[in-house]
Order: structure tokens, then C-alpha cells, then sequence
């Protein structure tokens, strides 16, 4: 019973990676007052730039080093996504756009680029069958080494790729960032109110374009650890699902708090594949469960919306185009 | 986030300044442009990928959409469920309500329609199962779309991210039902009652899709009515406008709200229909295809006018079609067709920018210090 | 006197096709307290807002401390310890007085809200300021918002301070404290602006004054060298008659009967209190009253668009010669109950009109419902539109040209045309020549006095107080939401009405002469 628990919980943290990876980065960006809807999109691209990169670097070289296995797979994920938060930036900063449309064309657009190179990166070196990054992927695997003598507790908490770890630094750092520090104060007040930021003397634009593309690249790493880490080094067109509009989820459900993303990433990721742990489950009750994180997400918004409380709103310009001269 | 202090010197050399309006033919203009400069763009994208001459492809690309009868029968039937799509979200949007939940309104219209099918296939006459059906569809769609409204309209709940979530409950009840529907446990379901074909739109004329396209044709012509010379349309531009306006004039703002979702929903859940009764005969998550969301670019690029909708969902579908046809041309795989589209509308939204908005250079200023 | 703090030379600025300002020269000097003084729309708060980086000089030159600088962005301004105090405050909502202090600055050494607050409360104890720096902004008043305001651009290190309108919104107690205060940052060496239109606190508070007329630089003048009247003709221009026909009422009837009105805003305060009066028919009621003393919410809770907790608006139809209780009716619900009655919003665009619509549609505003077709009829409106363009000389490419395309003058006369045509019994119309020319104005008067020879009841909302006197028949005088006073326009005096108007605001700062 204990060690199916056990393994429930390391499961629901396997799960959980990506949607807390996507869900601190989009809380980065909307705390800016940028609505990313094109989260799902730019995970897509981090995890497809990931598969390239590692794909150019161990098939291009008879003894791959584990270290640059890592770090080249890395470096492409944040380029490529931060590449996609730039677009986002440009087209809604720079040129105001609306922010739904241009979020979903860059979801259509993400989605499309990691389904072709997914799709034909092989063909275009020539060679046929799926993806598969064995070296990469043991890379990005590799646990503690001391993980598997502690027992249960080391078993469940501590056998994890450095991702999941990194995961939650982030989360924390940016919880820290955003309470704690004068350019978390600033971003905030960007969100909540541009034209005050304004007159304060920040540099809206500039807070805007970097609080999007960081959290853009840290979304980026949700589908590395995805491809990397998940399925060990493999693509498959389509894998990742609604992973990406999940974490936009999480972001609503955690009210826009990293530290909370934490806790509701591992519960989100535990609905996932909680039917695998309920035996006797029918297939039926199984799609029932898996409809729970978004109903919840959905009672959260309306609560939160009806119970008015300040500080648990959205930041009151998100989705809103700053200008100026509006005023 | 860095916290370099370096003076940039960034003597504003221009100033961004709002246009108090624009000629249309300009306006068009600078769209037509960026049209071409983004297929000049994917072009290189393709010669890229194919190494082919890019006339060719352009070539191929036309061929896919026109090559056949039947390709141009399945190009129409894909404008017609995009379009029916676009003019569903756009009296939402002309209000602005941002309804992202079109793909979940659809599937829950198509949801309805099924259940129908499955359930009371060959005990009814077919006229009357469809007319069921029909209703069915439009009630699920309207369900769907009245309930984030309410609480728009009550709480002032955020409607973009209550819809979004609304579309993925919508996939799990599909994919609920389809578990109860087939019992083999392989989640998916065949075509239902192929072969009595109880609840399937009889052709017209002989062409599978032409029911669908003559539906939606009307509907075109029907929505630019009701948007612009209805006084149902006229109070929803107004609410959309400034709702202090519109209590100023005696609107009720929230009947307006709800009663343009239940429309929005209503057409959502029609599109299902046409999709289940007229195309498919059958349910999957992915009935509505990500045309929900396409279909709010199309909404929005045309400006909310469905005149307009169905030129900017023909140049998505020909897209799609086309760098469908490039694919199997070149071996390539099918989602270079969304790529293209990315590509297209971030064009085409990036050029509103100059349409709104104006650079003017600053007059003459001396450097100081 | 100290050295001069700042120097304005030959500053110009446009926006679209008007002239905001126009070659000002302006200098302020260490220590002293100038008031920059113009009626609104004379350019006050877009000069100040070149100065503090919010919008960039067409053409001219700053100069601080006899160095020329450029001032790009808000930060610029910080750097040159200038700090402004806007109108509209620009604070954050949900976050404390600390954190909106310290927003956008880049301090040496860690970010610590504990050092903040302490900093904040020796600011505070210095000029005697009283602000929790840990209470958030929402659960503030507005004075305390305005505190932190202050504060916040002390903090900064602030030695030019520029004040845009402080007191608008201030009770009289607020106000001497506010004044007080700025005595003693004078005092301390600060070069303090405050932009203002009202008189009374020109005199009693500043050292010079600078005057601004319609974008155009008209004078200094030492403050104890000048008086009222001389200041009121720099701003007015040379005193010229308005030459307002004014009719005697025919037979005046009570057309609207008000009583007891209270309203309260969010925070509980009473923005109307215990307001009563009467609307006669085939007359003009002037309303006047200091900037935001209720005159919106007075006429939005007749138009029904406001909530009461109590009172009542009573009607008496000319037809039925029924009563009808409007209080807490929809705007529709009034319509029906056959109550013709049109109402000018002081938000022309945001209320009155749509912008992006063209003249024909925001004509149908008002009547679009007629009828039971469930389409519109564009018919009428549009030969309404074209009547009103023609008649009113509305300057336009044509009927179906965008609203917010037109000038100010002419969106007016769009809107002031369209609620004319609805043949009310009761218009009411609230600053309805606020930013026109003077054809424009005239235009207005004589569309009201049109109105009241019909018999219409006319509530009039205006801010001249020369144009109230000649215009209105009877003048009803708020202040801070309580009915200070009801004169008669014929015999009463500006001094009188002026002396209304602050009667509950701050006796003793108002110095009549």
C-alpha cells in the first residue's frame, strides 16, 4: 500500500515537471499583463528544439559526451522557445496586436513546427523511423547516486533527472523574484497597471519583452524535460497533448503564485494518472477524472471572481495592449 | 531583468502616434502587402524545406485545392465548417467577449448529435431524427456558451480562460461517451448506423457536401444581416463599444451578454452538426479540428465582418489544402501547413499595426547638455 | 527668493491639430510655492507634463538649475529631482504605500519594505504627513492616496514638486493640512508648482503666479501685488460682456420635484447628501459647484444610472399630469414610463457617443428600439444626422464619417443635437461647452434657451461661472454633495455663488477680497 502510494507520488512529480515548467512561465508573463496563449505552442518549440539539438550532436558523433548531451539539447530548448516569446513580444508589444489572436496563431504555429521536424527531421539526414535519442535521453535521465540507497524516501522524492529539481528552483526563485526583489515589485506593478509603472519611471516595454521571453524559455523547458526526460530521448507527433493549455490552468488554479504552481502542478499531474493507481476503475470514470483539473480550475476562476478578494485576482491589465498615449 | 545602468541614449528620433483613421483602400493595401511579403516568406520556407523551384510548389499548392472535382468539394466543405465557425465567435467578439471555447461548443453540438444517432437511429423516421438531432446539437452548443457567459455577466468571471478551460471538459465528455459507445475499449467510434445511414443528411444534388455549404452560405448572409441592420446586432456592437454607453441608453447589459452567447453557442453547436450529420457520420475529440481557434483568426482578421470571413477562410483552407498537397508531393510531413498558417497571420497582424498606428519623425530638436 | 529651480524657454507642443502650448516661458524658483493658473484646457497640465517626462516638447528648451537638459521618460524627470503629483493618482491598487513609494526606483543595496517604511515615516514626521506606509492602496481615501503621492516623490529626493489640481478632491480639513504641508516644503527650499484654476487658493497660498491661457503664456505676477480681479482677466482675457439672451420663464411649472437624495460611493462616503430641489418647466437651473462635489452622480441617479440609498425623484408628466417615482429605474424603465427626458453626459465619447460608430448610428442611440421590426431603421436618423449637421453647422465629411474623428466642438454638437431632437421635457446637460470655441459655446447657450422656450425644464451644469450668471434663471449651488445654496441668476453675483461654493470647503482658506 505504502510503496503504491510511493509511487503514486513519483508519478504525479513526473507528471507534474512540464505543467510546473509551463505554469511558472506563464506566470512570469502574465505578470506582466501579456495573456500568452501561446504557451502551448512555444513547448512545443522548446521540446522539438531540444530533439534537434541533441539529434545534430549525438548523431554526429560516435562517442556523445553526457555533459554535452545536456547542454546542447538545453541551449536549443531556451533559444528556440525565447525565440517564440520574441515573436509573441513583437507582434504585441511593438505593434500591438491583440494578444489572444497572436497567442493562438503562435500555438498553431508551435504545434506545427514540432509536428513537421518531428515528423520528417529523420528524412531530411536520410534515414527513416522515429526519433530516438538514447544517450541524450540516459543524459538527461541520470539520477542522484545516492537516490536509490535511501530507501522509499530517496525512491519517491530524490531518483529524479536534474530537470524535476530545476523545476522547482525556478518556481521558487520566481516566487522570490516577484515578492521579494524591486524588479519583481516593478513587474507587477506592469501588470497591474502600465501607466503607473510608466510614471514611475519604468521601462514598460523593456519589463515586458524580458519577463515574456524568460518565461517563454522556462515554459521552452517543460517540453525538453518532456522529450528528454518523460519519454527518454523520443518524439511522437501529438505526444505532448493539452499539457501546455493545462499549465495555463495550473496558473488560474495556483492564482498566479510560482510557489503555489508547485503543490498544484504535482496535484494536476496526479489527476493525470491518478486512474492508473484506483484499481477497478472503469475507462468510463477514467475520462471522468481527467475532466478534474479543468473543472476545478473552472470553480477557482469563478470563486476568485466572485469573492472579489484584490489579491487573488488576475493582474488587472492582463490581456490588455499598453499604449501611451491612450489615455 | 538585468540592472544595467548604462545611459542608453535613446533620443526619441519618432513618435508612435494613434491614426485617426485610414482610407479602406489603403488599409487594404497595406494588408494586400503583407499578404505578399508573408508568401514570400513561406516560400522561402519551402524552397527551404523541398529544394524545389517555389513556383512549382506554389504550383502544387493551387493543385491541391483545385486539382480535382473533388478536391474543390472538400475545399468548399472545409471553408464552409471553418466559416460556419468564424461567424459563430464573431458577434461574441464584436461584443467583446473573448469566446476561446468555439472547439468545445462544437464538439458538445457534435456530442448531442451522436448521442442522438446512437440512441434512436432507425426507431425514428430519418426527417424527424434529424430535425432531433439538429435541436440536440444547437442546445449542447448553446449550453456551452451561456454558461461562461453568466458568470461573465455576474461576476465579471474572465471569459478567455473560463471558455479555453470549457473546450477541454468538452473533449473529456467526448471521450467519455466513446468509452461507453464501444465497448471494445479501442476509443474510437466507427461510423454510425453505416449502413441503414438513420440521421445522415441525405445528399443534395447528389453531392455529399453540398448541404453543408448551402447551409452555411445562408448563414453568411443571415449573420451580415443581423450584425449590421438587426437592432439585436446594433445593441451588441454598442455594448462592445463601451457598456457605459450602453447602460447610458437603457441596454441591458447583461441580457446582451448572455443572449449573443446563446447565438454563438447556438451556431457552434449547428457547425457539430454539419460536421457529425453532414460529414463525419461519427465523433472524435478532434471532430472540430483546432478550427475553433482557427476560426477566431479568420473572425478577427476579416474585422468581424462575415462578408470578409469567407474571403479569410478560403486563404486558410487553401493553405491547409495546399501544404497538405506539398506534403504528399514532396514527402513531407502535413503540419507544414500550419507553420504556413502561423506564418500568414502573424503577418497579417502584424500589419494592423500600421493601419491604427502612425511613425512620425520628430521635428527638429537639438541634443542637450 | 531663491535661484531659479527651473527654466521653461519657448516650449511648444501639438497634439493632432491643437495647439496646446505655444512658445511658453516659465521659471520657478527655489523656496517658493508658484501656481500656475488657467481655465481648463489652457494647457496647465500638459506643460507640467513635458517638464515630468510624460510627453516630449515639440519645440523649446528646459533648463534646471541654468543647465540645459533633456527630459525623455518619467525616470529623466526623477533625475533631475523633479517629482509631480497627477490628478489621476498613479498608484497601484493592491499594493501598500511602501511598495508604491519605492516602485521604479533603483536604490543602492538590498530592496528591504522594512527600511522603506521606516524612511517614509521620517518623511512623514518632517512635513507632518500621517500615512501607515503598510496599509495597501485600496483601502485607502482618497486624501491618504494623495499622501502617498507626496511622499513618494520626496522620496525621491524630490526638490521641484508640480501638483496638478491637489485640492479638487480634497475636504476643506484636507486642504489646509495639504496646504500646510507645501508651507513647510517651501519653507524647507522645495520649488513647488501647483496647477489650479481656483482663485482663492491662488492667493492664499502662493508666492507668483503664472498664468496660462488657451496654450499661450500670459504673465507672472507677484501674488501680494495682485488681486483676484486682475488675476480673473489674465485668464479670462479682457472682461468681456457674454451678451447670453436670457427670457423671462412663461409659465413655469414643477417638472421634477427632488428630494432627500443620498447617495454613497464604494467607500461608504456620501457623495450626495440631503439633496432636494426643484426642475421648472420653460427654465434654466443652473447647477455649480467645485469639480466632483456630486454634479455627476446627481444627474446619472435622475437618468437612473445611479444607485440611491435614499430619496426620491418625483416627475409630473405636462401630458397625464400624473407623479412618477423615477428613483431606481433603468434608464429604459423611465423611457417607457413615457418620461422624455435627454441627458448630455460630461463623457461625450465614453458615455454619450460610441466613437467608432458614424453620426447616423450613434443618432440611433436614442431610438433604435422603435418599432417591433427586429431591424433597424436607418431612414430617419439619417435625415435626422443630416439636419443636425446642417443646422448646427457641424463641420464633417459626411454622415457616416466616424464620431471620433470630429473635433470636440462638433462631436457636441452631435450629441447636444441628438438629445435635443428626442423633444424632451426635461435636458440635462452637464459641462456640455467644456473644451469649445466660443462659436461652438454660443452655439450651445442658444440651443439651451431654444429648449427653454419650449417649455423644456433645463439642468445645467457648467463650470463659468459668468456663463452661469448670465445664463441661468436660478442657480443651485454644491459642495461636497450637500446643496449649499439656491440663487437667483438675475440678481446674484459671482462673488456670491463663489462664496457658495466653498462654503463647506475650506472657509477659511477662501479669502474673498
Amino acid at each position: 500500500m505504502i510503496s503504491t502510494i510511493a509511487s503514486f507520488i513519483n508519478a504525479a512529480i513526473i507528471q507534474g515537471i512540464p505543467l510546473l515548467f509551463g505554469s511558472t512561465g506563464e506566470i512570469i508573463t502574465e505578470k506582466s499583463g501579456n495573456l500568452n496563449l501561446g504557451i502551448p505552442g512555444i513547448m512545443y518549440i522548446g521540446g522539438i528544439s531540444g530533439i534537434i539539438g541533441g539529434y545534430l550532436y549525438e548523431h554526429g558523433n560516435a562517442n556523445p559526451s553526457p555533459i554535452l548531451c545536456i547542454i546542447i539539447p538545453f541551449l536549443s530548448t531556451i533559444i528556440g522557445s525565447a525565440l517564440m516569446a520574441l515573436i509573441y513580444c513583437f507582434l504585441t508589444v511593438t505593434l500591438k496586436a491583440n494578444q489572444n489572436v497572436t497567442g493562438l496563431a503562435l500555438t498553431t504555429f508551435g504545434v506545427g513546427v514540432g509536428n513537421f521536424f518531428g515528423g520528417s527531421l529523420l528524412s531530411f539526414f536520410g534515414e527513416s523511423g522515429s526519433i530516438s535519442l538514447i544517450k541524450t535521453g540516459l543524459a538527461y535521465k541520470a539520477k542522484l547516486p545516492f537516490a536509490e540507497s535511501l530507501g522509499l524516501f530517496g525512491k519517491t522524492f530524490l531518483s529524479f533527472g536534474f530537470l524535476v529539481y530545476l523545476a522547482i528552483i525556478i518556481a521558487v526563485v520566481a516566487s522570490f523574484i516577484l515578492n521579494k526583489t524591486r524588479v519583481g515589485l516593478n513587474l507587477r506593478a506592469i501588470g497591474e497597471n502600465p501607466a503607473t509603472a510608466d510614471a514611475a519611471g519604468i521601462n514598460v516595454n523593456r519589463y515586458k519583452y524580458l519577463s515574456t521571453i524568460i518565461g517563454g524559455a522556462i515554459a521552452g523547458l517543460g517540453g525538453l524535460y518532456f522529450v528528454m526526460d518523460y519519454t527518454a530521448g523520443a518524439w511522437t507527433n501529438d505526444g505532448f497533448g493539452d499539457r501546455g493549455w493545462l499549465a495555463i490552468a495550473i496558473v488560474i488554479f495556483a492564482l498566479w503564485k510560482p510557489k503555489s504552481a508547485i503543490l498544484s502542478s504535482f496535484i494536476f499531474g496526479g489527476l493525470y494518472i491518478i486512474c492508473v493507481y484506483i484499481p477497478g476503475l472503469s475507462s468510463a470514470a477514467k475520462e471522468i477524472i481527467k475532466m478534474l483539473p479543468y473543472l476545478i480550475t473552472i470553480v477557482v476562476l469563478v470563486t476568485v471572481s466572485a469573492r472579489k478578494k484584490k489579491e487573488h485576482q488576475p493582474p488587472e491589465s492582463l490581456g490588455l495592449t499598453y499604449f501611451r498615449e491612450d489615455r | 531583468m538585468s540592472k544595467n545602468k548604462e545611459a542608453k541614449v535613446h533620443e526619441p528620433l519618432f513618435h508612435i502616434a494613434k491614426r485617426s483613421g485610414m482610407v479602406w483602400w489603403k488599409a487594404w493595401l497595406i494588408r494586400g502587402c503583407a499578404i505578399l511579403a508573408s508568401l514570400i516568406v513561406c516560400a522561402f520556407i519551402i524552397v527551404l524545406l523541398t529544394k524545389q523551384n517555389p513556383i512549382e510548389v506554389y504550383i502544387s499548392m493551387f493543385q491541391g485545392s483545385f486539382g480535382t472535382k473533388r478536391k474543390v468539394w472538400i475545399l468548399l466543405q472545409n471553408i464552409a465548417i471553418l466559416l460556419c465557425i468564424s461567424l459563430a465567435v464573431t458577434p461574441a467578439f464584436k461584443m467583446r467577449f473573448w469566446n476561446l471555447g468555439a472547439e468545445g461548443q462544437v464538439l458538445i453540438g457534435g456530442l448531442a448529435c451522436v448521442a442522438c444517432m446512437f440512441y434512436a437511429g432507425d426507431k425514428l423516421p430519418n426527417a424527424l431524427l434529424i430535425l432531433i438531432m439538429l435541436a440536440a446539437s444547437i442546445l449542447g452548443g448553446v449550453i456551452w456558451g451561456v454558461i461562461p457567459a453568466y458568470f461573465k455577466a455576474k461576476w465579471n468571471t474572465n471569459e478567455s480562460l473560463f471558455t479555453l478551460m470549457m473546450n477541454y471538459i468538452a473533449i473529456q465528455l467526448v471521450s467519455f461517451a466513446i468509452t461507453i459507445w464501444v465497448p471494445s475499449g479501442s476509443g474510437v467510434m466507427g461510423v454510425i448506423n453505416s449502413t441503414s445511414k438513420s440521421g445522415w443528411m441525405p445528399d443534395l444534388f447528389g453531392q455529399k457536401y453540398l448541404f453543408n455549404i448551402v447551409v452555411v452560405a445562408a448563414l453568411t448572409v443571415v449573420m451580415f444581416v443581423y450584425l449590421k441592420y438587426s437592432k439585436h446586432g446594433y445593441e451588441l456592437s454598442v455594448v462592445g463599444e463601451s457598456e457605459k454607453t450602453a447602460r447610458y441608453i437603457g441596454i441591458d447589459v447583461k441580457k446582451v451578454i448572455i443572449r449573443t452567447m446563446v447565438l454563438s453557442g447556438a451556431i457552434c453547436g449547428l457547425a457539430g452538426f454539419l460536421l457529425v450529420s453532414g460529414t463525419n457520420h461519427t465523433i472524435s475529440t478532434n471532430l472540430a479540428g483546432g478550427n475553433g481557434f482557427t476560426a477566431i483568426m479568420v473572425s478577427w482578421l476579416a474585422k468581424f465582418n462575415p462578408a470578409l470571413m469567407v474571403i479569410t477562410s478560403f486563404l486558410i483552407v487553401f493553405l491547409q489544402r495546399g501544404a497538405g498537397e506539398i506534403a504528399t508531393n514532396f514527402r513531407l510531413n502535413e503540419s507544414v501547413a500550419d507553420i504556413l498558417t502561423g506564418v500568414i497571420i502573424f503577418f497579417i497582424i502584424g500589419s494592423e499595426f500600421f493601419i491604427n498606428y502612425q511613425i512620425k519623425p520628430r521635428a527638429k530638436h537639438k541634443e542637450g547638455k | 527668493m531663491g535661484t531659479p529651480a527651473i527654466e521653461l524657454k519657448n516650449i511648444s507642443k501639438t497634439f493632432g491639430s491643437i495647439k496646446a502650448n505655444r512658445n511658453i516661458n516659465l521659471t520657478v524658483n527655489n523656496g517658493e510655492i508658484l501656481s500656475l493658473l488657467g481655465e481648463n484646457g489652457s494647457g496647465k497640465t500638459t506643460l507640467m507634463n513635458m517638464i515630468s517626462g510624460i510627453y516630449f516638447p515639440d519645440d523649446g528648451q528646459i533648463f534646471i538649475g541654468g543647465k540645459e537638459v533633456v527630459i525623455r521618460s518619467p525616470k529623466d524627470a526623477f533625475e533631475h529631482k523633479i517629482g509631480m503629483i497627477h490628478q489621476h493618482f498613479k498608484l497601484v491598487d493592491i499594493f501598500t504605500a511602501a511598495e508604491n513609494i519605492v516602485l521604479g526606483l533603483d536604490e543602492q543595496g538590498r530592496y528591504n519594505l522594512k527600511k522603506v517604511a521606516e524612511r517614509v515615516r521620517e518623511i512623514s514626521a518632517k512635513y507632518g504627513f500621517e500615512i501607515d506606509p503598510m496599509k495597501k492602496i485600496y483601502e485607502m481615501s482618497v486624501s491618504e492616496k494623495q499622501t502617498v503621492e507626496i511622499i513618494k516623490v520626496l522620496y525621491r529626493g524630490a526638490d521641484i514638486l508640480i501638483l496638478d489640481e491637489p485640492t479638487a478632491v480634497l475636504t476643506p480639513q484636507e486642504t489646509q493640512k495639504l496646504f500646510s504641508v507645501l508651507r513647510r516644503m517651501r519653507d524647507d527650499g522645495k520649488a513647488i508648482v501647483i496647477i489650479t484654476h481656483k482663485l482663492h487658493e491662488v492667493l492664499s497660498l502662493s508666492d507668483r503666479v503664472s498664468v496660462l491661457r488657451k496654450g499661450e503664456f500670459i504673465g507672472t505676477v507677484v501674488t501680494e501685488e495682485t488681486n483676484e480681479s486682475e488675476l480673473t482677466e489674465m485668464m479670462v482675457g479682457k472682461k468681456v460682456s457674454l451678451n447670453i439672451e436670457r427670457t423671462e420663464p412663461k409659465d413655469p411649472q414643477d417638472r421634477l420635484v427632488v428630494k432627500g437624495l443620498v447617495c454613497k460611493n464604494r467607500e461608504g462616503v456620501k457623495v450626495l447628501d440631503d439633496v432636494s430641489f426643484t426642475a421648472r418647466s420653460g427654465e434654466i437651473l443652473g447647477i455649480a459647484g467645485i469639480a466632483g462635489s456630486g454634479q455627476r452622480e446627481l444627474l446619472e441617479a435622475i437618468a437612473g444610472l445611479q444607485h440611491l440609498d435614499s430619496g426620491e425623484i418625483l416627475y409630473n408628466d405636462p401630458k397625464t399630469e400624473k407623479t412618477e417615482n423615477l428613483r431606481d429605474k433603468t434608464p429604459l424603465q423611465i423611457r417607457e414610463l413615457g418620461v422624455r427626458l435627454s441627458f448630455v453626459p460630461e463623457d461625450r465619447l465614453g458615455m454619450g457617443l460610441v466613437g467608432n460608430m458614424d453620426i447616423i448610428d450613434n443618432m440611433m442611440l436614442r431610438s433604435y428600439r422603435k418599432g417591433k421590426s427586429m431591424f433597424l431603421e436607418r431612414k430617419q436618423p439619417k435625415s435626422l444626422a443630416e439636419k443636425i449637421i446642417a443646422d448646427l453647422e457641424v463641420v464633417t465629411p459626411g454622415a457616416t464619417t466616424p464620431v471620433r474623428r470630429l473635433s470636440g466642438g462638433n462631436v457636441q454638437k452631435v450629441l447636444v443635437g441628438r438629445e435635443i431632437a428626442a423633444a424632451p421635457t426635461v435636458l440635462m446637460a452637464a459641462y456640455p461647452v467644456r473644451g469649445l470655441d466660443i462659436n461652438s459655446s454660443y452655439m450651445i447657450y442658444n440651443l439651451l434657451n431654444e429648449q427653454k422656450k419650449r417649455g423644456v425644464a433645463v439642468i445645467f451644469v457648467g463650470e463659468d461661472l459668468d456663463v452661469l450668471v448670465e445664463l441661468c434663471d436660478r442657480i443651485m449651488v454644491i459642495g461636497s454633495g450637500r446643496i449649499t445654496g439656491i440663487v437667483d441668476g438675475k440678481t446674484s453675483t459671482k462673488n456670491e455663488i463663489g462664496l457658495l461654493m466653498t462654503k463647506t470647503h475650506g472657509g477659511d482658506e477662501n479669502e474673498q477680497k
